[in-house]
Formats: C-alpha cells, sequence, structure tokens
C-alpha cells in the first residue's frame, strides 16, 4: 500500500472514533434522562454536571476527529 | 468556498486572508487587518451593542433588559453554584468569555455569504484564537492559586485520603490530568466549531454540484442534502451555545480549584 492510501485509510479508520464517541455522548444524556425522570426535582441541580459528563465523553472523539483531520491535511 | 475545477473545497472557508494594511509590521511580523480581525471586531460590536441596550436600570426591565439580565444572572448563578461567594470576583471574566464565545460562534453560522462578495468567518474555528482564551483561564487559575495558597497550592494533586505509598504515582497523575486542561479547553472548542462548518460545506457542495448535473440528480441528492442542511444548521447553533457553555463551566470550575482547593 502506498503512503497516500494509507493515509486515508487512517483517516477513515479515525472515524469510527467518533462514531463511539457518539455512544458516550448518547449514554450520558440517557443515563441522566432516566435518572431525572425518577426524580425530576433532583434534576435542575445535577445540569453543571451533565455538561461535564458531555465535555468529557465528547472532547474524546473530537480527538479522534482532530487525527483524521491532521492524517489528511498535515501528514 | 472556493469552486476551482468543478471542486468545492470545505476548508477553504477558515482561510485567514489580510483586508488591509499587508504592509503593515511590528518588529519583522506582519500586523494586517485580516478578515479574523474584522469578525472580532464585529463580535465586539454586538456585544457591545447588546450590553449597551439592555443596561437602563429600569425597575420593571423591558424586553431588551431582561434579555440582558437573563444573561447575566445564568452567568452569576453558575459561578455562586459552582465556587461559592468568593466566585463573585470572577463573574466579569467568565461572562466576557461565554459573550464573546457565544456571539463568535452565532456570527459565524449567520448566512450573510448570500451577498456576494460576503463570507463569514467563525472567529472560534482557529486554534490560535481558542488556544489563548484557553491559555488566559489557565493563567488566571495559576496566578490565583499560587497568590492565595502559595505552594500549598500544590495539595490541590493529592486528594484527601490518599494512601503514603500512592502519594508519588497519583501525585504524577493529578499534575498531568492538571497541565492538559489547557489543551481540552482550547482544543474542545476550536474541533467542535471545525467540525460543523466542514460539514455543511460538504453538505453544500452535495447540494451545489447536484444542481449542475441535471434535474433528476438534483431530485435525488440535493434535495435529501439541503434538508439535512437545515437540521444540521439547527443542532450546530445549539453546539454554539452548549461550547460557549461548556467553556465558562470548565472556566468556572477550574478557578474553583484554584480558589477552594478541593
Amino acid at each position: 500500500m502506498d503512503a497516500e492510501a494509507a493515509k486515508l485509510v487512517g483517516a477513515g479508520l479515525a472515524a469510527i472514533g467518533v462514531g463511539l464517541a457518539a455512544l458516550g455522548v448518547g449514554n450520558v444524556f440517557g443515563s441522566f434522562l432516566e435518572s431525572a425522570l425518577r426524580n425530576p426535582a433532583a434534576a435542575d441541580g445535577q445540569q453543571g454536571r451533565l455538561f461535564i459528563g458531555f465535555a468529557a465523553a465528547e472532547l474524546l472523539g473530537l480527538l479522534a476527529f482532530v487525527v483524521a483531520m491532521i492524517l489528511l491535511f498535515v501528514a | 468556498m472556493a469552486a476551482e475545477g468543478g471542486k468545492i473545497d470545505p476548508m477553504h472557508q477558515f482561510l485567514i486572508e489580510p483586508l488591509f494594511g499587508r504592509t503593515w509590521e511590528i518588529a519583522g511580523y506582519n500586523i494586517a487587518f485580516t478578515n479574523s480581525a474584522l469578525f472580532m471586531v464585529v463580535t465586539l460590536a454586538l456585544i457591545w451593542v447588546f450590553m449597551l441596550g439592555g443596561m437602563k436600570r429600569a425597575l420593571i426591565p423591558g424586553r431588551w433588559q431582561a434579555a440582558v439580565e437573563g444573561f447575566t444572572g445564568f452567568i452569576s448563578n453558575m459561578m455562586h453554584a459552582n465556587i461559592g461567594p468568593k466566585g463573585k470576583a470572577f463573574t466579569p471574566y467568565v461572562f466576557s468569555l461565554f459573550m464573546f464565545i457565544l456571539v463568535a460562534n452565532l456570527v459565524g453560522m449567520m448566512p450573510i455569504g448570500i451577498v456576494p462578495g460576503l463570507h463569514a468567518f467563525t472567529v472560534t474555528s482557529h486554534l490560535t484564537v481558542t488556544g489563548v482564551l484557553a491559555i488566559i483561564s489557565f493563567s488566571i487559575v495559576l496566578i490565583v492559586g499560587f497568590a492565595k495558597h502559595g505552594l500549598h497550592f500544590f495539595s490541590l494533586f493529592i486528594p484527601h485520603g490518599t494512601p503514603v505509598p500512592m502519594i508519588p504515582l497519583i501525585f504524577l497523575i493529578e499534575l498531568f490530568s492538571f497541565l492538559i486542561r489547557p489543551f481540552s479547553l482550547g482544543l474542545r472548542l476550536f474541533v467542535a466549531m471545525t467540525a460543523g462548518h466542514i460539514l455543511l460545506k460538504v453538505l453544500a457542495g452535495f447540494v451545489i454540484n447536484g444542481l449542475n448535473a441535471g434535474a433528476g440528480i438534483a431530485a435525488i441528492v440535493s434535495l435529501p442534502s439541503f434538508i439535512l442542511m437545515i437540521g444540521i444548521t439547527l443542532l450546530e447553533l445549539l453546539v454554539c451555545a452548549i461550547q460557549a457553555y461548556v467553556f465558562a463551566l470548565l472556566t468556572s470550575l477550574y478557578l474553583n480549584d484554584a480558589i477552594n482547593l478541593h
């Protein structure tokens, strides 16, 4: 395989990481909603923690995107 | 968007071009007024107009004043919830940060490209801008932490109740996670905005190339892409607000570490 093709394959593989981060983000919001419906009174106080979890899960997917962009445009 | 040889380049929108002052130099560095600088000025002007219109201090707020008070109250509640009463001193900084990122994101989403010759530019889609914002936040955390606690600030890296044999290892891990904060803070905003804009331009390329290929292709490719674009645009507006909120929220949490040391 020549280097250019390997770069494109690598960028495509990095896109899997973005999809896996989607699982993480969905899990964060899904779990929040599940417990928020059980105890709606406590839900509002936990919104900050919800977004911290969202930010942490999202960052790892964005890192996969950065890897893809570096492979396509920089490397 | 540049269409050279029928190929639409989704990265062209991030190009920084000098608008005037190409020959201005300070110490060998070109300081031309670029489209990035122009959109920062536009962002500041919009925030200035918005804030000035709402600072009438009427006892019964009108619509505009209620909007401004909604924003200020949102940030000051967040600071109070995360830091406590000591957070009041940092509310202006976090508020400026939140408003700048929010308005810069939203200005970048505005469809001003339909006017020929104008190109929307997202200031926050460059790591140089978001990185500097993250470095400012991180510097404030370091300065406040060391000024308030001196060398005792290092106890931040050893959680309460750590067994003595574990202290060197935990210290290293906590130090590393502390030092990585400015990178994750700046990178998150930059990549979220860049990814969204690339996605929109790729879909716009589908629409334009489909329309050029004839009516049949346009019905199959362009129309669904255009409908998808409308949905993605709404999602991007949500992401604009969430990223501004996350940046402000994480800054307030890091400030909490520096002020209260766990």
